[in-house]
């Protein structure tokens, strides 16, 4: 009954699409249609025409543009952001989600920031932006609330020694950005490693304890290089989470810091490079990146779940 | 001792985290109240619900959800049913093909989008009908890896082999089983999957900006770069719709964390 498709091999080509409409293969073309218009014709044509040239001939001069002086600042800085939020994000979250599975927290705290998470980590965009805007912005709540706190000092002179934006900050730049990005990063972080806490087994623990182990012992020895390849998987899903991230940096500050997501739009909009060609490049370029990080994520969750079942 | 040491330990973490999630939204239901120098108002959401604008794109973005949700089911029950009954060797190819969403940025896609249907000889970008469709299918497919996900979750549940066979010793049809025995069976996986797709169909910025649409995000986004009390406002509505839909999903499959959306950034 299945399994036909093996038989396409015969020599007459009839009797391959008399096959094929009886083989098995005929149930999912409505989604292979589907899939091949809206997905795969579009992305496999950036791919075909960052190797063609102006004249359609083959070339790799597109390539070219990665050294654009323009292109390596705004990868650096995508690489940057995604690699500070990815760090910072997955150690605030691992101590989170430490905290709700093995630490002792009151239990209407754990379900609380479990359910939580899981609406934060889909969270982002332009309302994440205009939240910070209205609470770190120059009048924004906690920018307000910060500004307000001043004593006179020896001299009668009122000194407010915690105003922000008199010490540096600014929300509409790298700060704010990691800031911001944090807010989806860290969730996502409690929801990916939560499993692999919870995996963790007591008997591990006593075991290790019984062996006169200190508890930082047993974490530097026992834990954590079990949990290192989840640690490592669920942090790169942070890194690719952030480096496709355009929507909450473009709202934030409209474009001034120069990712690769806001060049790309860019370019969309305007041809920047004065190449579309180069364009194409460029994103085939970003799809690389996050193929080889998503690969990587999904080859170590894979490792995880198997201990994770045994 | 030692114990109560990490309590504080954890308690301080869990603290931090309640905080990192409340401020910034507390930040902006005040800030959106502020409005009227001196005293609080509903004046910016009065503003936002009486401007037009808002009105057109919020229909606009609720429409285009609904007809991608529709389409999204009607393509991945059939799909994952096929799958699980007549075809299980396809089901990895078919898991990678879904995931793909996740490693094509939106903004990458969009481009893609652009530079193929912008041109001959499928010049789809040029009116607003044929717009509308590829809005739909960027919808559908930015969303499919967590529609997918959770119909397949779904169907594995229930015995497809044994529902299907005992509706066609009954002498049910193909599209009586779906309607009949299948989707009734996978009412749960197919609400969660849909309320995912409308909450990335509302807050989806990019394909919408792209194509020159009047949806949500842009409007939002424009609205931000003018006005200053408004756009708080219009955080909170959003998350009020957004946190429904994806509040309902949580309260309906019960400790499924298993949805992780990447998109609509």
């Amino acid at each position: 009954m299945n399994q036909s498709l093996t038989q396409t091999t015969t020599p007459v080509k009839q009797s391959v699409w008399k096959s094929f409409l009886k083989s098995n293969w005929i149930g999912l073309v409505p989604f292979f249609a589907f899939i091949f218009f809206f997905l795969l014709l579009p992305s496999t044509n950036l791919l075909f025409k960052s190797f063609q040239d102006l004249n359609g001939n083959l070339t790799l001069s597109n390539y070219a543009v990665m050294q654009n002086p323009y292109v390596i600042k705004a990868y650096s800085v995508s690489l940057q952001v995604s690699v500070i939020t990815s760090v910072v994000g997955g150690v605030f979250g691992f101590f989170v989600a430490y905290a709700i599975t093995i630490g002792n927290t009151p239990r209407w705290m754990r379900s609380f920031l479990m359910t939580f998470s899981g609406l934060a980590a889909n969270f982002g965009g332009v309302p994440l932006a205009f939240s910070y805007i209205a609470t770190l912005g120059r009048t924004g709540f906690l920018t307000a609330i910060l500004k307000g706190i001043c004593y006179t000092d020896a001299a009668g002179l009122e000194v407010c020694p915690f105003n922000p934006y008199d010490n540096g900050f600014n929300l509409y730049s790298m700060t704010g950005l990691v800031l911001a990005y944090t807010y989806f990063q860290f969730p996502l972080m409690v929801l990916t490693i939560t499993p692999a806490l919870e995996g963790l087994k007591k008997e591990w623990r006593e075991a290790s304890q019984n062996l006169g182990a200190s508890p930082w012992q047993y974490w530097r020895d026992v834990a954590l290089p079990i949990l290192a390849p989840s640690i490592l998987g669920a942090t790169l899903l942070l890194f690719g989470s952030a480096f496709g991230a355009y929507a909450t940096a473009y709202a934030l500050t409209g474009g001034s810091i120069y990712l690769i997501t806001i060049v790309i739009a860019q370019q969309i909009r305007g041809d920047v490079l004065n190449n579309p060609y180069e364009g194409y490049a460029l994103a085939v370029g970003m799809i690389i990146i996050m193929g080889i990080t998503i690969l990587a994520y999904t080859a170590l969750q894979r490792r995880t779940t198997r201990w994770l079942k045994s | 001792m030692k114990k109560s040491r990490f309590d504080l330990w954890s308690i301080f973490w869990a603290v931090a985290a309640l905080l990192y999630f409340f401020v910034p939204l507390y930040g902006t239901l005040d800030f959106s109240l502020r409005m009227k120098k001196g005293e609080i108002s509903l004046l910016a959401y009065e503003l936002v619900f009486s401007d037009p604008q808002f009105l057109r794109s919020f229909q606009y973005s609720t429409v285009m959800g609904i007809i991608s949700v529709t389409i999204s089911i009607l393509i991945f029950v059939p799909t994952v049913y096929w799958l699980y009954l007549k075809l299980p060797k396809a089901r990895p190819l078919v898991e990678i093909i879904t995931i793909l969403p996740f490693v094509i940025p939106v903004i990458v896609y969009v481009y893609g989008i652009n530079t193929t249907f912008s041109r001959a000889p499928l010049r789809l970008t040029s009116n607003t009908f044929t717009s509308d469709i590829l809005m739909i299918g960027g919808y559908v497919i930015l969303s499919m890896p967590y529609m997918y996900r959770a119909i397949d979750v779904g169907m594995r549940t229930i015995d497809v082999r044994t529902l299907t066979e005992a509706a066609q010793s009954m002498g049910a049809n193909w599209v009586q089983i779906l309607t009949n025995v299948i989707f009734p069976n996978l009412r749960i996986a197919i609400l969660s999957g849909s309320l995912i797709c409308f909450a990335t169909v509302i807050g989806e910025l990019i394909l919408g900006d792209f194509l020159i649409r009047p949806a949500l995000g842009p409007y939002m986004a424009a609205v931000g770069r003018d006005k200053a009390f408004e756009p708080a406002a219009l955080a909170i509505i959003s998350y009020a719709l957004t946190w429904a839909s994806l509040g309902l999903i949580q309260y309906f499959s019960r400790g499924g964390t298993s949805q992780q959306q990447l998109t609509g950034r």
